[in-house]
This record gives C-alpha cells, sequence and structure tokens, in this order.
C-alpha cells in the first residue's frame, strides 16, 4: 500500500467526518445566528456557548423511541431517509476543495484534495441531486399522512422545476470553462484582472451565480422555499410521521445538503480554493471561507424573509427563472463563441 | 381516452394544529391544494365562563370575564364594568375615565403586537414574531407595575379602578411609546413592502364590505374591508370624542388590508396615549366615591367603625344592582365588544352575555378561505385574529 492511496483513504475519512460535523456545527449555527438576529441568547447551556448543543440533541434523538405508523409501508418508512442521508453524503464526493498538494512533502506525487476526481463531476452532482428527491417522496408516500403526502407532492414538483434552472445556470459555466470537471472549472478562474479583481465566474456570469443559488435554495427546501416543511401548513411536511434518528438522517440530509450547494457554488462562481491575497498552498482556508459566507447567507434569509406560497413558487420557476436562465445561457455561449474567453 | 378521475381530499386540520389559533378545528375539502370547502369546528376551550358569572358576585366576575379573550384581558373587564355602572347609574370621575381610555388602548397595542409576531411568523417571517414579543414584554410589565400581574391584570373595578397609579407609571408609559414609534417603523420594514409578503397578502381572503356587514363582523377585519365602523367614533365612551385620533379604513378587504388597518391602528393608539397620559395627573381619585360599592380605604377601617362595617360589608355580601339589563359596546382589539348583563336586584348577575366578535370572524372564516390555496388558510386565520377563549366561552 503506497503513500498515495493512503492519504487519499484518509481524505476520504476525513470528507466523511467533516460533513458529519458541518451537519453539526451548522445546527449550532443556525441557532445560534437565529438567536442573533432575534435578539436571544441561543444555546449556551451546553458546552461553552452552547457548542455542544447539537451533540445533545444527537444523544436524545438516538434514545427516542422509533415510532412507525401502523397504516405506514415498512421498507419505504426506513428507505426513504437512508435514500435522502446517502444522496447527501455521495453528492461531495465530487467536489474538489483545495488545489494538488503532496502534503509538505510526505508524498512523491501530488494528490487532489476531493475524494474522487471525476471527469463528468458536474453531471454526478446533478444526477444524484436528481436521486434525493425520492427519499422525499418515498417518505410522503410511506407514511400513508396526508400532512406527508401534500408536502412530498410540492417538494418533487418544486425540485423538478428548479432543477431545469439549476442545470441551466450550470450549463452556462460549463461553456466558460470548456470542462465537466470540476477541477478544471475552478482552475479556470485562476488569477485576477488588474492584480484586484478575482477572474471568478460569478464576475464574469452574475445572473448565472443568481440563478444557480436561488434555484440551489429551492433544491435544498430552504427558506423562503421551505414548502415541503411549512410548518405551519403542514406541521411538519414529509416527515412529520418520522421520530428517533430515522427524523434525523433527514435534519442532517438536509444540512449537508446545504454544505453540498454552497461547496458547488463555491467551485463553479467563487474560484473555489483560488482566493487573492491567500497563497495556494492553504487555498482550502479560502475555499472555507467562501463556504461559511454562503451558509451564513442561508441562514441570515431563512430567518429574515416571509415565505412563498406554493403556486406562486411553480410560477417564479416557470415563468421567470427558466426563461432568464436560458437567455443567459444563450447570452454567454455567444459571449465565447465570438469573443472567446 | 378514459376521463381522468379526480378526487378531493378531506384534511383535518385542528384543533391540534401549530397554527390555528389555539383550538379551532377546520375540516378542509382539498382539490390538490385549492380548497374547495371548509368548516370550522368550535368548542374545543368551552369554558362556562358566561354559566360561572351567574354564580360569582359582580366583583368576582371581573377576573373571570377577564380570562375570555386572554389577549385583551382589560377590555373586556372594562366593557362588564362600564355595562353595571350604568345598572348602578355611576357617574366616572374624568381620571378614572383617562386613566381607562389609556389602559383599553394599551391592550390594544398589546393584542395587535402579539397579532402582528403571529402573523407574521405564520406566513414565515419567524423574527417578527420575537420582535413583537420583546416590546410586548414592556407592555406587560406596566401591567405588572399596575396590579402585580402581567395578563391578567384585574385593574378594573365596578366604579373605578383597584388603586392608585404606581410611582414611574407615567415614565414607563411614555417611554415605551417612544420606543414602540421607532420598532413600528422596523416592523413596516420588514414586511410592507416585501415583495413576498406582499404576494402572501394581497388578494388572499378577501371579504366584500357588504358581507363583513352581513356576517357581522367588526373591528379591523370589517374596517379592512371598508366599512367605517369604530364604537369608540360612532357611540363614544369614556369621553372617546375629546381625543384626536383617526379610524383606519381600507378598501380592499384582504389579508394585506387588515394588516395595514392593524399597523394603523396602533399608530393611532399611541397618539391616544400620549393624549390620555397628559390629562391624567400621577396621583388623585381612583374610584366613584360611593360607600355603597367602593371599599374605603385600609386606615380609615383600621380607625373608625363605620368604615369597618363598609368593608365588611362589600368583600363580604358584596354590593347589589338594581334590577335591570344594560349593554354598553366597547371598541376592543378585535372590534365592538361588550356585556349584556341582567340584574334581578340581588348581589349576584343573573345573566351575562358577551358579544364576543371573534366568533363571527370564524363563521365568516370559509366565506375567506374558500377557493385560496392551503396556504392561504393559514395566512386568513391569522388575519382575522380570532381567540378561541372568547369564542367558546
Amino acid at each position: 500500500m503506497n503513500a498515495v492511496l493512503i492519504a487519499e483513504i484518509v481524505i476520504l475519512g476525513f470528507v466523511f467526518h467533516a460533513l458529519l460535523i458541518s451537519a453539526a456545527a451548522m445546527v449550532w449555527v443556525e441557532r445560534k445566528v437565529a438567536a442573533w438576529l432575534q435578539q436571544r441568547l441561543g444555546p449556551i447551556l451546553v458546552g461553552p456557548a452552547g457548542l455542544l448543543q447539537p451533540f445533545a440533541d444527537i444523544i436524545k434523538l438516538i434514545f427516542k423511541e422509533e415510532l412507525r405508523p401502523a397504516a405506514a409501508d415498512k421498507w419505504l418508512f426506513y428507505l426513504a431517509p437512508a435514500i435522502s442521508a446517502t444522496c447527501s453524503f455521495a453528492a461531495f464526493a465530487v467536489v474538489p476543495f483545495g488545489g494538488e498538494t503532496t502534503f509538505m512533502g510526505l508524498l512523491d506525487r501530488p494528490v487532489k484534495l476531493q475524494v474522487a476526481d471525476v471527469n463528468v463531476a458536474v453531471l454526478v452532482i446533478f444526477a444524484i441531486a436528481s436521486m434525493s428527491v425520492y427519499g422525499i417522496v418515498l417518505a410522503g408516500w410511506a407514511s400513508n399522512s396526508k400532512y406527508s403526502l401534500l408536502g412530498a407532492l410540492r417538494s418533487s414538483a418544486q425540485m423538478i422545476s428548479y432543477e431545469l434552472s439549476y442545470g441551466m445556470a450550470l450549463a452556462s459555466v460549463l461553456v466558460m470553462a470548456n470542462s465537466l470537471s470540476l477541477t478544471d472549472i475552478v482552475n479556470a478562474q485562476e488569477g485576477a484582472w488588474l492584480g484586484v479583481l478575482p477572474r471568478w465566474f460569478v464576475v464574469l456570469n452574475p445572473v448565472g451565480f443568481l440563478i444557480f443559488f436561488t434555484a440551489g435554495i429551492a433544491e435544498t427546501n430552504r427558506a423562503p422555499f421551505d414548502f415541503p416543511e411549512a410548518e405551519q401548513e403542514l406541521v411538519a411536511g414529509y416527515h412529520t410521521e418520522y421520530s428517533s434518528m430515522s427524523f434525523a438522517l433527514f435534519f442532517q440530509a438536509e444540512y449537508v445538503n446545504m454544505v453540498t450547494v454552497s461547496a458547488v457554488a463555491t467551485d463553479l462562481f467563487l474560484g473555489g480554493w483560488h482566493t487573492p491575497l491567500i497563497p495556494a498552498a492553504i487555498g482550502w482556508f479560502g475555499f472555507l471561507l467562501k463556504i461559511s459566507f454562503l451558509l451564513f447567507f442561508y441562514v441570515w434569509m431563512r430567518w429574515t424573509l416571509p415565505r412563498y406560497r406554493y403556486d406562486q413558487l411553480m410560477a417564479f420557476g416557470w415563468k421567470v427563472l427558466l426563461p432568464v436562465s436560458v437567455l443567459n445561457l444563450l447570452f454567454v455561449s455567444a459571449w465565447v463563441l465570438y469573443f472567446g474567453f | 381516452m378514459p376521463e381522468i378521475r379526480t378526487e378531493t381530499m378531506t384534511v383535518n386540520m385542528g384543533p391540534q394544529h401549530p397554527s390555528t389559533h389555539g383550538v379551532l378545528r377546520l375540516v378542509l375539502e382539498l382539490d390538490g391544494e385549492t380548497v374547495r370547502s371548509a368548516s370550522p369546528t368550535i368548542g374545543f376551550l368551552h369554558t362556562g365562563i358566561e354559566k360561572t358569572a351567574e354564580q360569582k358576585k359582580w366583583v368576582q366576575v371581573i377576573p373571570l370575564v377577564e380570562r375570555m379573550d386572554y389577549l385583551s384581558a382589560q377590555s373586556n373587564s372594562m366593557a362588564y364594568c362600564l355595562s353595571v355602572e350604568k345598572l348602578l347609574g355611576v357617574e366616572l370621575p374624568q381620571r378614572v375615565q383617562d386613566i381607562r381610555v389609556l389602559i383599553a388602548e394599551l391592550q390594544r397595542i398589546n393584542s395587535h403586537l402579539v397579532w402582528l409576531g403571529t402573523h407574521g411568523m405564520e406566513v414565515g417571517a419567524v423574527s417578527v414574531m420575537l420582535y413583537c414579543f420583546r416590546e410586548r414584554e414592556l407592555l406587560l410589565n406596566i401591567n405588572e407595575m399596575l396590579a402585580g400581574f402581567r395578563l391578567f391584570p384585574s385593574y378594573m373595578r365596578v366604579g373605578g379602578l383597584r388603586e392608585d397609579l404606581p410611582r414611574g407609571f407615567h415614565e414607563a408609559v411614555r417611554s415605551f411609546a417612544d420606543r414602540l414609534t421607532g420598532k413600528l417603523v422596523e416592523y413596516e420594514d420588514l414586511l410592507t413592502k416585501n415583495e413576498i409578503y406582499l404576494k402572501r397578502t394581497q388578494h388572499v381572503g378577501i371579504i366584500s364590505a357588504a358581507d363583513a356587514v352581513a356576517f357581522g363582523l367588526v373591528g379591523p377585519i370589517a374596517r379592512a374591508a371598508g366599512v367605517d365602523y369604530d364604537v369608540r367614533k360612532a357611540f363614544p365612551y369614556l369621553g372617546y370624542d375629546t381625543y384626536d385620533f383617526a379610524v383606519q379604513t381600507q378598501t380592499r378587504g384582504d389579508v394585506y388590508s387588515r394588516y395595514l388597518t392593524r399597523v394603523g391602528e396602533m399608530k393611532e393608539s399611541l397618539k391616544i396615549v400620549r393624549q390620555a397620559l397628559d390629562r391624567i395627573a400621577p396621583h388623585g381619585i381612583y374610584a366613584v366615591d360611593d360607600p355603597r360599592i367602593t371599599p374605603p380605604p385600609k386606615d380609615k377601617v383600621y380607625t373608625e367603625m363605620e368604615a369597618l362595617i363598609q368593608h365588611f360589608l362589600i368583600y363580604s355580601q358584596g354590593f347589589s344592582v338594581p334590577a335591570g339589563e344594560a349593554y354598553v359596546p366597547v371598541e376592543g382589539p378585535r372590534g365592538e365588544q361588550g356585556f349584556t348583563v341582567i340584574s334581578d336586584g340581588t348581589n349576584r348577575p343573573w345573566r351575562v352575555k358577551s358579544r364576543s366578535p371573534s366568533l363571527l370572524a370564524c363563521q365568516a372564516l370559509e366565506r375567506m378561505i374558500v377557493g385560496n390555496q392551503i396556504a392561504d388558510v393559514i395566512a386568513v386565520i391569522g388575519s382575522i385574529d380570532v381567540v378561541m377563549g372568547d369564542v367558546d366561552r
């Protein structure tokens, strides 16, 4: 077993656990930021500054009784959270979070900071994101509850509608970078104009970024597009009937999805690990900063904005976002074709 | 091609639903997400307060009626006291009238703040709720200052008030009024022109002025539909005709109009609060000088025989009210409310009947939500501001 293989296994373990921890951290950040926005204290009792609160939550959930409605479809009922959680983790496998490194000379050849360097990474992410709809639909169906079913129906319609715009925004980046590999896309954004303005795609293609991020929020079912679990209307949407760890899996999937979408957005539009003023050796730090900013934005928005209505969301997706994203793709393609990039 | 068969789905919303304002139950017939019919079911919070009141002495009814519409406790007790005072033929001192106006307006702001908070939360703007409750906390502190009790102060008495205003009352109310003036601007910044909020509330839950009158709707719901009816202007009581304020009306009768009406009412209430505060002396008479109904001061009870007897009579058998029937409407936070009080000449009421705006609003609910989306149901229930304690009593 050579050093490179060990390094790759270490990276795999690191990514998996980092995602688990990031979900826990996001729970804490969400509660803390919400508390600050609402002039509350948030968690303060469990650990320093309430940092251990997510772990207390998890321990509580583990010890809860696993309840299943008598009328539920047993196999699908337990399969659904597994699908959701698996998809949320799997998507991150192809997301690079740093440049090539030899770990300060430990390795004889550099490895990439990602689990799998797939040359069609963008398609993989897309495919897995589509798969995660199944988790929600099955959860709603298998629960045999009206509120769950309504939540699942909303969610599938929403995700399918927004995937189109999501794809169009992605395509506009593909045209610019001329590659499907996320590493190539990130490397195409290296450098800066006049030494200050970074050559990020967000600068060249701001509309694409906005569409991608908006659709990303809808994909992850976050406010103001959090209809599937609009608690005021549908109690808890598709996971109304879930308890204990199967609920925790949905909960975790939501936060991991947020991290993944932010990471993909960073790679596609915000230059990945290329950040002015941050040396390439610690490029992952810049990457982390950008993800943190996007995640904070998610939380900030959730606690500020009211929620759209379901039909308004669909109208917005099909009548505004999709035409704009198609026009944006045409414009970017024409630009690349005639002026080059 | 075979015809596609569609079925409507019956969903039971409530009574244990997070946003049906307590225990309102709605049986909704849904076609997809569109509501085809809705039938509200009430009675899950029945407290029997009206019946209990018949067993109590006149003064003991005050804390009971405060618990009916628990968000506007002092409006209830004020309406009850006004009716009883009418039967007794008592003329209130000017200072008592002004203090009652002040308290009623603070109660209106209190209720509207709770409404704004919960309504904001129900359309998804959760933070608005905590901001509103932060300001409401100050009002509860003022209640605590007045009477030692935050939600149900029972500060009103037949013939006046329980005791004189506490020290520091004027400063507390004035600083609250100054603070809320600024904070209202902040709430409006969050909602009034928010694109998502407009989409959620405009053209939703519409009721026309004619329907509002036909259903007997009053208060902000009717005024939002364009019915210019405010008891404070139409049948002035407690000298409301001497205050400078405007009745808030809108024309469209949708959820957004009700929001604008209530926010406008909070601003007008602040105006009345400031005017009343200027009229009220920090110390002075706080009840009518009538030995039948007003207990004597404590120091006299300890030193004078007549005062001791008077104290004993009032606190044991209470006072009797001449036989008759009276109804004095007041403008509560939810609109015209009042108590039909019937006396048979004894020391206990023969009947206390509440006219509650929430019950009528519940009846009009179906008219407002049929044809809307399920998400609108929540926005509409929130916008009519029903208090189930007031519906089932």
